[in-house]
């Protein structure tokens, strides 16, 4: 007996479940972190341990709010890749695999890293 | 019986990369975190003298090989899962891993340059 039932394969009528969401975020956040992450994390490292002067250029970029927009941006990624994948992790080992802990733990990993960012953020400033 | 391969068998070892890989970077991060803390906050001088360190700079490193094995794992998933045109894909994950080369070797340049 087949009954039919509604396939939505339409991005924009599937309505996302908490874990799904930080699933996309976690692959979002990762692209985020290889295409633009690494690459400004290595020209700031060069920077900071250059010349006194390559030092000063780093400071005054940081300076710019665009840039430090670009880097919370970065820094979120960077923490909701982390708090996805120790989440991740212990569904490997089957903890918290059933449908109420796993919805609790989606959302303690989206408010944790948001929370973290916000830190950040307010050093930052 | 028709069967469907759907990959060989560097599906398992590259799961099992993934993890570990990543566990190792946590615990690099982790250890930043008491850094910072023990010494509430890093200013320019600890940040030198951090980097002045041999066995820093050998965590550093292991944290970007960490990093750039990891990076292609999941950017090469990413590829095979929107990327259907195989020349296309093919190219993206070639580019991927001379990148990844590139920035591994990039960071050995500066971890190691002359100071």
């Amino acid at each position: 007996m087949t009954r039919p039932r509604p396939v939505y394969l339409d991005l924009v009528r599937i309505r996302l479940p908490l874990p799904g969401l930080v699933s996309i975020l976690h692959r979002i956040s990762g692209a985020a972190l290889f295409l633009i992450g690494i690459p400004l994390l290595l020209l700031g490292l060069q920077s900071s341990l250059g010349s006194p002067e390559s030092l000063a250029s780093l400071r005054s970029m940081f300076d710019q709010p665009l840039v430090k927009l670009v880097l919370l941006g970065l820094v979120w990624a960077y923490l909701h890749h982390f708090c996805a994948g120790i989440r991740f992790l212990f569904l490997d080992v089957h903890r918290g695999i059933d449908l109420a802990p796993a919805r609790r733990s989606s959302v303690v990993v989206l408010v944790v890293s948001l929370a973290l960012t916000l830190l950040v953020g307010v050093r930052l400033w | 019986m028709k069967r469907h391969v759907v990959g060989a068998h560097y599906g398992l070892k590259d799961w099992v990369a993934q993890r570990i890989t990543a566990v190792l970077m946590a615990v690099y991060t982790l250890l930043w975190l008491v850094i910072a803390l023990v010494n509430r906050g890093i200013d320019e001088a600890l940040w030198r003298t951090l980097f002045a360190n041999e066995a820093f700079r050998v965590a550093t490193l292991l944290f970007g090989l960490s990093l750039a094995w990891h990076a292609w794992i999941g950017m090469r998933d990413i590829w095979m899962d929107y990327i259907k045109p195989t020349a296309l894909r093919f190219s993206l994950e070639i580019i991927t891993v001379v990148v990844l080369v590139g920035y591994a070797v990039w960071l050995v340049e500066i971890l190691w340059a002359p100071r």
